[in-house]
């Protein structure tokens, strides 16, 4: 720490780096140059080599990240199809958006999986990493291994589970249900299963990561803590109750708040997996934009798409914005 | 590192000894204890119990971690028939090897995986690119103005990827400046990429930490701008630039949407985009090969290169927490 508060004194008291100049010179610098400021003394002080520095970021960023951001604000009040100029329709997109009956049956689609990721996706990695902490030998092994699913591309991840999910009696789970007399599931081809069948994919691609970051966060667990609640006399359980799950705490809030904003955005699995049948059971908000924007006979509909987009994303600012406010109390102290 | 650039004595000692302690932090299994004492775990009870999560986090790991890839070796090699109606038998007709050089040569896997690295090479260079200069900008050169920069690309993180997906395709489309679409060449895959405010934080972050004196003293050998970025910023951030590196070429192997929307012609695309549109009209054993050749690679690099992934994993927590 010491070392980058020294740093950044020292780049506060020279703010604008010198170009190579005889050593001597430079000592007397600063203040002379505050008193004139020309293009000439701007380029002596490095401010060409600044822009040239920042150029490659401006340029990407500005065209391919804060340009298209403004646009799709813009966009939402718009009508735009690529093929007639654009034109204002104010409120418009976000009316005919809300007024999509399907938009009741994607958001609703979207808040089940967010629900079911959590139930199934949350703990499952928790419990593995506290588990996997306290294993002496082989823990290289466990974090290689735990880390394997998410190394398989995810398409392929969900192809290949796509064969698994085989309705017929002899696909690969149906099998393995039936050693344990379990008669086979129809997977993504009722309503009823379709979304559990994606949860558990979804579940089994990113639980590695999770347990990883949750591993590293145990690893900074101080051990004085243990060791002052076993001189207070608490038990295993008591431990991992009062002291291990206290210090994940800030990880853990943060985990689950990208998990939340995560799944509010799934679309690979819907879109691979079942197309977002049966029956729109599957049909997700992200979906549906893709749909409105991309999968439309009439041509892209685009302030439609970008509308809907908007609003999601303001939801999710919202949320977090409302979660950090109120973990904010629990998480600090 | 050049011989004129290297920073010499205990100047580099200590610089060297600073990047290794970095290392060693972000890997190092850290504290020898956690939940369970060394008392603990003599208790009979405990040991019992020890014994059968050892036991249980093997099987369950092996089972579902390792699991799904050994069926889809074994699968690759299967005739269709088998792998419908025995999923589990091990070659009750035999061993189709067949199946592998079907998949590279029908479906191009050949073709497709050349373009799949094209996509991961271009992205990983671009992005590298980008987070080096502006966080060497950012954070060393710091002109006045690079606080305001540095909000504007951080703000960028709040922003859901899904709101630049219509507007970010319709640059594509109709690129400023250069009136010519971008659809269906690299470009659109790779400057998208680059933008990504996240591996500039993360640049930003390790520069932050290198020690102020280096600088001070290379600058009074007369280094420049330039040479100080190139000679001495990037050799000591040879730790940043592996996990941004291994973070850039698993995002481009992984992207799915983007490729498809911005690559529609099949010549260019990579295998994530090809792969669905195969499917319908490939035999299940054949596609089932191409699966696991798609696999193949990544899971490789990836026993290679444990070490790194698993400390760019980690990291990436240390960085959301």
């Amino acid at each position: 720490m010491t070392l980058t508060s020294e740093a950044d004194a020292a780049a506060e008291a020279d703010p604008r780096h010198p170009s190579p100049e005889p050593a001597g010179a430079r000592a007397a610098m600063p203040t002379r140059r505050r008193r004139q400021r020309t293009p000439m003394t701007w380029i002596r002080g490095g401010g060409a080599w600044n822009l040239a520095f920042l150029a490659p970021m401006l340029i990407v960023f500005g065209v391919f990240s804060w340009g298209p951001i403004a646009q799709a604000v813009i966009m939402s009040f718009q009508k735009t199809n690529l093929i007639t100029p654009a034109t204002w329709v104010g409120l418009d997109n976000f009316a005919r958006v809300l007024a999509d009956p399907n938009l009741g049956t994607a958001v609703l689609n979207t808040l089940y999986f967010a629900v079911l990721a959590l139930i199934f996706g949350f703990p499952l990695p928790i419990i593995m990493a506290v588990l996997m902490s306290e294993v002496k030998r082989g823990k290289g092994l466990y974090s290689a291994l735990a880390y394997l699913p998410v190394v398989v591309p995810p398409v392929v991840a969900v192809l290949l589970w796509k064969v698994f999910y085989n309705a017929s009696p002899d696909g690969v789970f149906n099998t393995i249900l039936g050693w344990a007399g379990i008669p086979p599931q129809p997977w993504l081809q009722s309503s009823a299963t379709a979304m559990p069948s994606l949860v558990i994919e979804a579940t089994w691609a990113a639980a590695g990561g999770s347990i990883i970051i949750y591993l590293a966060a145990l690893i900074a667990v101080p051990p004085e803590l243990y060791d002052a609640a076993e001189v207070d006399g608490a038990g295993i359980w008591r431990k991992i109750w009062h002291v291990t799950l206290p210090q994940l705490r800030g990880i853990l809030f943060i985990m689950l708040i990208l998990q939340v904003i995560g799944t509010a955005q799934v679309f690979l699995e819907p879109f691979l997996f079942t197309g977002g049948g049966p029956n729109n059971a599957t049909l997700t908000v992200l979906l549906l934009i893709y749909r409105y924007a991309f999968q439309n006979s009439l041509g892209g509909d685009y302030g439609e798409a970008t509308a809907l987009s908007l609003m999601l994303a303001i939801f999710l600012g919202l949320l977090s914005w409302l979660y950090f406010k109120l973990t904010d109390r629990w998480s600090t102290n | 590192m050049t011989a004129t650039s290297t920073p010499t004595g205990p100047l580099k000692a200590k610089l060297s000894a600073i990047v290794r302690r970095r290392e060693k932090d972000a890997t190092d299994t850290g504290a020898d204890r956690g939940v369970l004492s060394e008392h603990d775990r003599k208790r009979p009870s405990v040991r019992v119990s020890t014994t059968a999560i050892h036991v249980f986090l093997f099987v369950g790991l092996v089972v579902a971690g390792l699991g799904p890839l050994l069926w889809l070796a074994k699968a690759a090699v299967t005739p269709t028939q088998d792998t419908l109606t025995q999923p589990f038998a091990l070659w009750p007709n035999g061993i189709d090897w067949a199946n592998l050089s079907q998949a590279w040569n029908d479906i191009h896997i050949d073709q497709y995986f050349l373009n799949t690295i094209w996509v991961a090479a271009g992205s990983w260079f671009f992005q590298l690119l980008v987070a080096t200069t502006a966080g060497y900008a950012l954070s060393i050169l710091r002109p006045r103005y690079a606080p305001v920069l540095n909000a504007l690309v951080l703000a960028t993180l709040f922003i859901p990827a899904v709101v630049l997906l219509v507007p970010l395709y319709l640059t594509i489309l109709h690129p400023p400046v250069i009136d010519v679409s971008l659809l269906n060449t690299y470009w659109a895959v790779w400057l998208p990429a680059a933008a990504n405010a996240f591996n500039i934080l993360l640049m930003k972050r390790f520069f932050d930490g290198l020690p102020r004196e280096v600088f001070e003293a290379a600058r009074t050998d007369g280094a420049g701008p330039l040479r100080m970025f190139w000679s001495i910023v990037l050799p000591m951030s040879k730790p940043i630039l592996g996990v941004v590196s291994v973070f850039a070429v698993i995002a481009a192997w992984k992207d799915f949407l983007w490729p498809l929307l911005v690559l529609p012609d099949p010549a260019v695309q990579p295998l994530s985009v090809r792969l669905p549109a195969v499917q319908s009209q490939t035999e299940l054993d054949v596609f089932l090969a191409a699966l696991a050749i798609s696999t193949l690679i990544p899971v490789v690099l990836f026993l290679i290169f444990q070490r790194l992934f698993l400390r760019g994993a980690g990291l990436g927590g240390a960085v959301k927490g």
